[in-house]
């Protein structure tokens, strides 16, 4: 344990250290030109000549407000505890505290991160379940039917090179456009992008079983079903969640990019606003809580795998 | 009605034509083994044109396929401008940079444990998050151009590449490295001549996985801004305008685009690791 949880440690604290050395340089623009407009004289020069000038010698000449970094209003790059505070006041804050919350109001505000987050992780979940389902199915008819295997398999390893989340945006104005909304289409979106990792994963699962064991069931007379139920699927747990695990991130990733063109909520609407109103800790903020969501989900899968193979007394 | 009755018949036929060619020891040959798959796509492609004909789809919903190969082809000149913008200067300057400094720090971490044993965990967590979600501060920071798109593909390509290359790199036999100690060969020697040759196969897995990355990244980075041009510019504003053949015209692009690099790696991929048992059919 201590093993690696020191040098892990270590790694996220440089990280940290890194990000608010960085955030000086980056925001020294700003800072230089409030304290300029609050009367102070700064290094550098009036504006036009401090364009010309790098972000480390203002940085350096003006030490003395340079921190000022940490705490802008709107700052390019925020300090870290800038985005922590963000994230504390768009969840716990807003949930807890304002009238809007859901100690106040009995629902979650709609203009905390915990909605959108719930937005998102909805439409996830049934565009997972939807897909993941879905291609199951396909692999099991593939595993069956030499004429599908053929035909669809190339297909199947050929979109996965190509940049299916391109479709998304295109998916959500149609289907906006023919009266469907809400949490379909981005399901869809989701759907598409988890149905082909786990088709691939789950065709390659249901073959490992060697002849040997498919002779064996011959020898008992198993038909094809009972093949199917008892020997092929159990054998092809292990990578249906290794493709599982894939095929969540892709569909995390789908449903955020599906929220770009629809603003009705979700952490991708939530990043897109950031970005056209300025407030750069907001984008911060909803990214941090997708990386959330994303680890929750992969940990979660991971979760269900150690289970599942434990049940099915596989040594871990 | 007459049109969709005819999609039927085609599709029916196009899967009894493959049921045929697969029965038996005819599909062990090559030429049925390319011929399935393109008559499939190729019943796909003709029942989606006869139902959209039939069914008077209107084209702001689902496009011919034939509408879109016109639309294609009248603007080859307008989607290499596209071409060139999205994928050569942003997906390939990105995934340049980011695969040359995952390389690196892999050695690096690879070299020193402790980086490996507090960076491989940080890595396998950043590889599985939503990266693309940085877009919108790239382009904040590095403005409408192909070097916020580069940004935005080089943190998305980083990790997977540097998991997929450490794990490589470890994946050489203590009875190979102990031969390699009996010709007296120090730590470079056996990194150029037995890790790094030995760890191919998994770079060029994560190069398959970072290009289908970057390909992204430069395409949903240009959602939250661009020049006017490239895919994702192409995309966003002729869905805008409801001109859907064009919609799917850039989207062909990005999928010509990604075939092709995909094959190119491949084919590098033969040529690079002859010997992996994998290449040896």
């Amino acid at each position: 344990m201590r093993r690696t949880v020191l040098p892990v440690l270590g790694v996220v604290l440089a990280i940290l250290a890194f990000w608010y050395v960085a955030a000086i340089p980056m925001n020294i623009r700003e800072v230089v030109t409030e304290a300029e407009r609050a009367g102070a004289s700064v290094w550098g020069g009036p504006a036009t000549e401090r364009q010309g000038r790098s972000a480390w010698a203002l940085a350096v000449n003006n030490a003395p407000i340079a921190l000022n970094g940490w705490s802008q209003e709107r700052p390019r790059l925020p300090a870290p505890h800038q985005v922590a505070q963000e994230l504390y006041q768009s969840t716990i804050g807003e949930e807890v505290f304002s009238r809007r919350g859901i100690v106040q109001k009995g629902e979650f505000s709609n203009r905390g991160l915990v909605y959108h987050a719930g937005v998102t992780l909805g439409a996830t979940m049934v565009g997972f379940l939807i897909g993941a389902a879905a291609g199951v199915l396909l692999a099991v008819g593939i595993v069956h039917n030499r004429a599908m295997d053929m035909s669809v398999m190339p297909w199947a390893i050929i979109s996965q090179t190509i940049p299916i989340v391109a479709l998304a945006p295109m998916i959500i104005v149609v289907m906006n456009s023919v009266g469907v909304q809400g949490l379909l289409p981005k399901a869809v979106i989701s759907a598409y992008l988890s149905f082909f990792p786990v088709v691939v994963g789950m065709v390659k699962g249901l073959r490992t079983p060697d002849q040997m064991q498919l002779d064996l069931m011959h020898t008992w007379s198993a038909s094809t079903s009972e093949r199917l139920w008892k020997l092929r699927l159990p054998a092809s747990v292990p990578y249906l969640f290794a493709s599982l695990k894939v095929a969540i991130a892709a569909s995390l990733v789908g449903t955020i990019v599906g929220e770009l063109p629809v603003q009705r909520g979700g952490l991708g609407a939530r990043m897109l606003a950031g970005s056209y109103y300025g407030q750069t800790t907001q984008i911060w903020a909803a990214l941090l809580m997708a990386a959330v969501l994303a680890a929750f989900l992969v940990w979660f899968m991971g979760w269900l795998e150690r289970r599942t193979l434990r049940a099915m007394g596989v040594p871990a | 009605m007459t049109l969709v009755l005819l999609a039927a018949l085609v599709w029916v036929g196009g899967w009894a034509l493959n049921t045929w060619l697969t029965r038996g020891a005819r599909a062990r040959s090559r030429a049925v083994r390319t011929a399935v798959p393109l008559i499939f796509g190729a019943t796909v492609l003709l029942c989606w044109e006869l139902i959209v004909r039939g069914l008077n789809v209107p084209p702001a919903i689902l496009p011919p396929p034939s509408r879109i190969g016109q639309t294609f082809v009248a603007n080859l000149p307008l989607l290499w401008g596209d071409f060139v913008q999205t994928i050569l200067k942003g997906a390939f300057s990105g995934l340049a940079i980011g695969v040359a400094a995952a390389l690196v720090v892999a050695v690096l971490v690879d070299r020193f444990d402790v980086l490996r044993r507090g960076l491989l965990p940080v890595g396998s967590f950043m590889a599985a998050l939503p990266i693309v979600g940085v877009a919108p501060i790239m382009v904040m920071w590095f403005g409408f151009g192909w070097q916020s798109k580069a940004a935005v593909v080089v943190l998305m390509v980083f990790f997977p590449m540097l998991v997929n290359t450490v794990a490589g790199l470890q994946d050489t036999t203590a009875m190979q490295r102990d031969l390699m100690r009996t010709y007296g060969a120090g730590y470079w020697p056996t990194l150029l001549k037995l890790r790094l040759p030995a760890a191919l196969p998994f770079i060029f897995n994560g190069l398959k996985i970072a290009a289908t990355l970057a390909m992204i990244g430069a395409i949903v980075a240009e959602f939250f801004g661009s020049p006017t041009q490239g895919i994702g510019f192409r995309i966003s504003t002729s869905n805008g305008a409801l001109q859907l053949d064009m919609v799917w015209s850039a989207i062909l692009v990005g999928a010509l685009a990604g075939s092709a690099v995909y094959g190119l790696i491949t084919f590098l991929e033969r040529w690079a690791t002859f010997w992996h048992p994998s290449q040896r059919t």
